[in-house]
């Protein structure tokens, strides 16, 4: 809109009132031209735990796309020589200079208990490299590499390396780690998309018509979620065919954990619907002749359309939880799929947690994922809404 | 001031239009009475005309403008709206889909100009819908519209780009009339347009729409609370109570001669800007009637002063009692009420510099 354009005029005794519009400043203007999602993403720019929460959220997301490659060890290998390994730090210096290394471990016998105990040794230093050769597998699950981001010169990655030590099977608990941020994180996205699904249509359907199909959905909701969960996931999980595979497994448990995770969504879309077929403007669009399609399409679903991503974000950390604790408890994924919940089945008694409390660690993405998901939804759910 | 025609029907008529809410309780949802927001209430308008429905928040003047434009499906009673056509059609009984082709001749303004605007949308968008709905593919001739109904309304047409939150609420209700312009009606129904807004805006839009009365020509049914907002822009005057018309007339008529008690009620309680015509108020006694379970007899008599036994057992009907004037009262020709015999209403150029 230029502004040398000689304003016109108009036979007007209230030309005052007329010209405090015109005269706005260029950072005035740029707000009134803004579309919704600039008003959304300017407000959302300044919750800072929200944003802060978007990066990690993203560098996870990125984790479960590279996990092969921050893995260095093979997450299935298991080697009884190497179970139980206490985690290993990493020596960045070496004489002044930056080298980083570990020290190798030496197993020994404990003379009075017999376990295997596992001791640094200074004198040997395994030099770390980036970008170094390791396990083959499948970048991007397109073609095939061997590259991992770290690993050993020469020698076997596996053998060497334990930066957050092993499990009972001596396997790598850093690399299954990695690894087990894609099914978990890949399990919150597609137990939310089918929740969305579902939520959107019968939450759709309920809002719009209302009358007896209203009724029976909501009643629907209500029942569902009057069930327990936990029993229910039990009895859906027992009847599981043993001899599903991973993959079937999977899908089964996001089909469960969307079975109830709909519902909030359905009621989001629901209320949002009753809301805005009461506004005016939705009747004036009736009135002009506006088709009900393009009245749903361009008045009603840009106002909720906010609204829904900022619940989906606040039902993924539902999803990532629930998965973990079905996982936990052997009702969800079962070795040998890798997921957090899978990882924390290892720590399920005492003496674990008192002899090798590192098996705990898989708890700790766990929480920040959930968080960072619990702070983003905030954050999106006050942007959601710029104009009110 | 106004334009009116000479043949023989008028723009709109209403005839014995009622519209009930039913009140469903229980788990089964069942129906166990009527409110009666709209009931059995006739009028007409005619062309170029402005007549004002006045009322208390709940008499059903919002449920009569919506009954009339199919907002809202009446329970019974006939809308005829004469078409650009001449012909007369019932927009109350024709199904939904069979009144598209008479929708754009009738259009609304809405009381809020926050949420009668969608804020997703930019001026352009929000004003060209209709044109787009009545099947104007052409942008560059939408927008050519567009900027002219702008300039109408007296916005700048450069603002069409903006969203609704960069405009105050008076210019909103520019918009907002814009659109209702769009198609060009015939027949305006503005539901309180000016009753969200400053007392110093409200003239603004009030003189706004008497010029583009005049300019196109265009016939009013004006919603509002307000008698002295009613006073400046109508013809006549209808007053409801409890969903019923109570009294009817010409607007001079009926303030300076009132033939009802709640008329009389209502335009003591119209301020007036001479402290020394400060006459004295009438407080109504009472609740405004439930039109759920309206009592026996006259609506009003509970808080009628003037009631006898008559009202409390016979409902009054509408009776002409002097030509143009109908008034629902038993007692409306002895009565002798007080109207407004205030200097006869503004020029509106003295409205301006108000």
């Amino acid at each position: 809109m230029s502004k040398a354009k000689p304003p016109p005029t108009y036979e007007s005794p209230f030309q005052s009132e007329l010209d405090e519009a015109t005269f706005a400043t260029a950072a005035e203007e740029r707000v009134s031209v803004a579309t919704q999602w600039q008003l959304m993403w300017w407000r959302f720019r300044k919750h800072r735990l929200a944003m802060i929460s978007a990066f990690v959220i993203i560098a996870f997301y990125l984790v479960a796309l590279f996990a092969d490659f921050l893995a260095y060890a093979d997450p299935h290998k298991t080697e009884a020589f190497r179970s139980l390994i206490a985690p290993q730090p990493i020596h960045f210096f070496d004489e002044g200079r930056f080298s980083p290394h570990v020290f190798a471990l030496v197993g020994k016998r404990d003379p009075r208990t017999f376990k295997r105990v596992y001791e640094p040794d200074p004198t040997q230093k395994v030099a770390l490299r980036f970008f170094a050769e390791g396990y083959a597998y499948k970048f991007l699950g397109l073609f095939k590499t061997n590259r991992h981001l770290i690993g050993v010169e020469d020698g076997n990655a596996e053998e060497l390396i334990f930066l957050l030590g092993t499990d009972q099977l001596g396997r790598d608990l850093w690399s299954r780690m990695m690894v087990a941020c894609r099914l978990s994180l890949m399990i919150g996205l597609a137990g939310v998309a089918l929740s969305l699904v579902l939520g959107v249509l019968l939450g759709g359907i309920s809002g719009l018509y209302g009358g007896a199909i209203d009724t029976l959905i909501q009643r629907l909701i209500e029942i569902l979620r009057s069930i327990p969960t936990i029993p229910l996931w039990m009895g859906l999980a027992a009847a599981m065919p043993r001899d599903w595979g991973v993959v079937q497994v999977y899908f089964a448990i996001t089909v469960i954990l969307s079975l109830i995770g709909w519902t909030d969504l359905a009621r989001v879309v629901r209320g949002r619907f009753l809301a805005l077929r009461e506004e005016d403007f939705v009747l004036a669009a009736e009135l002009a002749g506006v088709g009900q399609m393009r009245i749903i399409l361009r008045h009603m679903a840009p106002s909720f359309l906010s609204h829904i991503i900022a619940a989906t974000t606040l039902a993924l950390p539902n999803m990532i939880i629930s998965e973990t604790a079905l996982s936990f408890l052997g009702l969800g994924l079962r070795p040998p799929a890798v997921s957090w919940g899978v990882l924390l089945q290892d720590a399920q008694n005492i003496q674990t947690v008192a002899i090798s409390p590192w098996l705990l660690s898989a708890a700790i993405p766990v929480v920040i994922v959930i968080l960072a998901f619990n702070f983003l939804g905030d954050g999106l759910r006050d942007a959601a809404d710029p104009y009110g | 001031m106004t334009i009116r025609s000479n043949s023989g029907a008028p723009l709109l008529e209403v005839r014995n239009l009622q519209r009930f809410f039913p009140i469903r309780r229980g788990l089964l949802r069942r129906v166990v009475g009527q409110v009666r927001a709209v009931d059995d209430i006739s009028f007409h308008i005619d062309r170029g005309e402005t007549l004002s429905l006045v009322g208390e928040s709940g008499c059903g003047k919002t449920t009569t403008a919506r009954c009339i434009l199919r907002a809202l499906k009446p329970t019974a009673g006939e809308v005829l709206f004469q078409t650009g056509a001449g012909e007369v059609v019932d927009t109350a009984s024709l199904p939904k889909a069979a009144l598209t082709p008479y929708r754009h001749q009738m259009q609304m303004i809405f009381q809020d100009p926050f949420s009668s605007l969608n804020p997703r949308m930019t001026v352009f968008d929000i004003i060209a819908e209709p044109l787009l709905a009545s099947g104007i593919k052409n942008r560059d001739q939408r927008r050519a519209r567009v900027e002219n109904l702008l300039e109408r309304v007296r916005l700048r047409p450069e603002f069409m780009q903006r969203y609704p939150h960069a405009f105050s609420g008076g210019q909103r209700q520019r918009i907002g009339i814009a659109r209702a312009l769009a198609l060009n009606p015939s027949l305006i129904v503005a539901d309180e347009p000016v009753s969200a807004l400053d007392v110093s805006v409200q003239a603004q839009i009030l003189n706004l729409l008497l010029d583009l009365q005049d300019e196109l020509g265009l016939t009013y049914l004006f919603v509002a609370h307000d008698l002295s907002v009613v006073k400046h822009i109508s013809d006549r005057v209808a007053v409801m109570y409890v969903g019923k018309i109570v009294e009817i007339a010409e607007t001079d008529q009926l303030f300076k001669a009132p033939k009802h008690p709640y008329t009389e009620a209502l335009l003591s309680a119209v301020p007036k800007p001479d402290p020394r015509l400060r006459s004295e108020r009438i407080v109504l006694q009472g609740e405004v009637a439930d039109p759920a379970h309206p009592p026996a007899g006259c609506y009003f008599h509970p808080r009628c002063a003037h009631a006898i036994d008559r009202c409390r057992s016979e409902t009054p009907p509408l009776e002409e009692v002097l030509p143009g004037h109908r008034v629902a009262c038993h007692r409306a020709r002895e009565l002798s009420l007080k109207g407004v015999d205030a200097p006869p209403s503004p020029h509106p150029q003295q409205l301006r510099t108000l």
